[in-house]
């Protein structure tokens, strides 16, 4: 009910229906019993008025005499709600009548059921009375009475008039009530509302409700919610306190990872330039020492000279090697989809003076297409092909498989050769920087190449692992990340 | 010496360096006249005939050879200046260096180097590449008359 309104109309609405129904319903209980009575009374009325008649009426039924009869019917005529009255024989012959002017003969009266005195039919605008008239215990004759019911209409419109008057004068009061109660019930749940809607449009916890001074259920909401919007001011204050802390902390991190940054960038710069210049030099005069006095040299000289130069370009190598893991480690990775096979060919043909005059039997299966930085990439390949290459020269009749597999969704490509190997237990050292399985007389290299390996792929959130035995054959495993669901490269 | 026509401007400062440099010309039959600058602004003088080369005609080397780290004015500012002055702007200059870090490569093309070598540290190398290098530039390549 009133569903859609506001509260305080919603009220005023309930309250004005409640004393209405309730006026209505009283209205209509005193105006039945008012009404049962005043029927009561009338016939009783009547009935005692055609009482009269019949025992004036009796002597002239007695002799005969219809004139008295009339003049005695005639005094009816005082009476203003007497339509008719006539008196009848007992055989049901009309003996004298008097009508007012104007109304209607309406025929004989209805008869009277045996061992009644009387009968009484109520019709919409008039009563019918018909009644015995009794001499010593015999029937002499009957009177028949017929009256409106003017009194009773003017009586009901009286009282319509009356509860309409009422009704009105009390829906009034009560809307005047709830006028007033609204200063106490719905202005302070209004208020209420219009304030909660006010805090979650400006997001301003520091607004509170005025406290009611009564007591009751209102009270306690309005205190209740001033406790829901302390706690949550002092939740936003906390929470925000948290975040400035942490944008704090991580501006600090930043910055100092940003001077952390500059300063590597600094000093792979300077190594760049510097720490190579004097190795040349090394490299250089050395040279010219072994070219101009070679001659003079005795062979011991002559080797030690070539020492030297190999150590220069040794570390030249390391420094090489060195800066390109600095600079992959600082790099970004811009993933693309990539098919690995292209970069496996690109690689094997670059490699093609590090082989040559060797037979290889390259074995390259179905490679797929993953999401990864194709740069990068090619580094990964490069490394790993040219360490299948070097470590599976002795060997007459070189293998070197590439191929993938899905693992739990991820492809998982390796790069498989058939020689020197390594000792398993010592798989996990194979990606450290520095980190050499073998001597640099058997196997030349600086112990940088996988670490840079490891580096790119777990840049890619992939991981690596190595297989191997020793004189068997090495297998290095890494995961990517499929570029989409099934995309694979057939050869 | 003063109006001599220069036909390689060289600007290195480590004497190792320019000693190795020399061999390396030598080996390779380069036989050019060639001015050695130690620093940037002996460089631009050189170049731009001011400072103790005022007396000095106006004459455009070759070749510039150019190291990149040097004291006092960079590598980079002393390329930066040949390709700002209309009368060197069209002097093919070659870096060379120690480095390859992109940074530098990247910074030595924006400023319009014609090549960009990185010095090997084995001689052998350096000697094939300083002959290469001088071949292409004096011999094999144009340039427009000065």
């Amino acid at each position: 009910m009133f569903r859609g309104h506001s509260i305080s109309r919603r009220l005023t609405l309930m309250n004005m229906a409640v004393s209405a129904s309730a006026l209505l319903l009283a209205c209509a209980a005193f105006f039945a019993y008012d009404l049962y009575t005043f029927r009561a009374n009338l016939e009783r009325n009547r009935s005692i008025q055609a009482q009269i008649i019949g025992a004036n009426t009796n002597a002239a039924l007695a002799f005969d005499d219809a004139t008295s009869a009339e003049s005695t019917l005639s005094v009816l005529r005082a009476s203003p709600n007497i339509l008719a009255a006539a008196v009848y024989t007992p055989d049901g012959k009309l003996f004298a009548a008097y009508n007012r002017p104007g109304v209607v003969d309406s025929g004989p009266p209805p008869p009277i059921p045996a061992g009644e005195m009387q009968v009484v039919s109520m019709g919409i605008s008039e009563m019918k009375l018909a009644r015995l008239i009794v001499l010593d215990g015999k029937p002499t004759g009957i009177v028949y009475i017929r009256s409106d019911l003017l009194e009773l209409q003017g009586r009901f419109l009286s009282y319509a008039g009356i509860v309409g008057l009422v009704l009105v004068a009390s829906l009034l009061a009560a809307w005047l009530i709830s006028s007033l109660s609204r200063q106490t019930i719905s202005k302070p749940i209004v208020q209420l509302a219009g304030l909660a809607n006010r805090v979650s449009r400006e997001k301003n916890y520091g607004i509170r409700a005025s406290q009611a001074a009564e007591q009751g259920e209102i009270a306690t909401l309005i205190r209740s919610f001033n406790e829901m919007l302390e706690q949550i001011q002092q939740r936003d204050a906390a929470l925000g306190k948290a975040r400035d802390e942490l944008e704090r902390r991580v501006e600090q991190r930043t910055a100092q990872l940003a001077a952390a940054n500059q300063e590597l960038e600094a000093f792979s710069y300077s190594v760049s330039h510097d720490l190579r210049a004097p190795l040349r030099h090394i490299d250089g005069f050395s040279a010219v020492l072994s070219q101009k006095y070679g001659p003079t040299l005795d062979p011991a000289a002559q080797q030690y000279l070539g020492r030297i130069r190999e150590g220069a370009k040794h570390m030249g190598h390391l420094i090489d090697d060195l800066l390109n893991m600095a600079r992959i480690g600082r790099q970004e990775a811009i993933m693309k989809p990539t098919d690995t096979r292209t970069v496996v060919n690109v690689v094997i043909d670059a490699l093609k003076p590090e082989y040559e005059g060797r037979h290889i039997d390259w074995r390259i299966k179905t490679l797929p297409t993953v999401e990864c930085d194709s740069g990068l990439i090619k580094v990964v390949f490069a490394n790993l092909l040219s360490n299948a290459v070097k470590y599976s020269r002795r060997k007459e009749n070189a293998t070197i498989e590439v191929g993938h597999f899905m693992e739990a969704g991820m492809p998982v490509i390796y790069v498989r050769d058939n020689g020197a190997g390594f000792e398993q237990t010592y798989a996990d050292k194979l990606f450290g920087v520095f980190q050499r399985l073998h001597r640099t007389e058997d196997f030349e290299g600086t112990g940088v190449g996988l670490a840079t390996v490891r580096r790119i792929i777990e840049k890619h959130g992939g991981r690596i692992w190595a297989q191997g035995k020793v004189d068997d054959g090495a297998t290095f495993f890494f995961t990517l990340k499929p570029s989409g669901p099934g995309e694979v490269n057939h050869a | 010496m003063l109006n001599e026509a220069i036909e390689i401007l060289y600007v290195e400062d480590d004497p190792a360096d320019i000693e190795l440099t020399l061999l390396s010309f030598q080996e390779a039959g380069l036989t050019n006249s060639l001015h050695i600058a130690r620093d940037g602004v002996e460089a631009l003088d050189f170049l731009l005939c001011r400072g103790p080369h005022a007396a000095r005609d106006f004459h455009a080397p070759r070749l510039v050879l150019l190291d990149l780290k040097l004291p006092k004015v960079s590598g980079l500012e002393v390329l930066q200046a040949i390709r700002s002055d209309p009368r060197t702007k069209t002097i093919p200059v070659v870096v060379l260096t120690s480095s390859r870090e992109q940074r530098d490569l990247i910074d030595s093309y924006k400023l319009g180097v014609n090549s960009y070598i990185q010095k090997p540290v084995d001689f052998e190398q350096f000697n094939q590449t300083i002959r290469q290098m001088g071949l292409y530039w004096l011999v094999v390549n144009k340039v427009p008359e000065s």
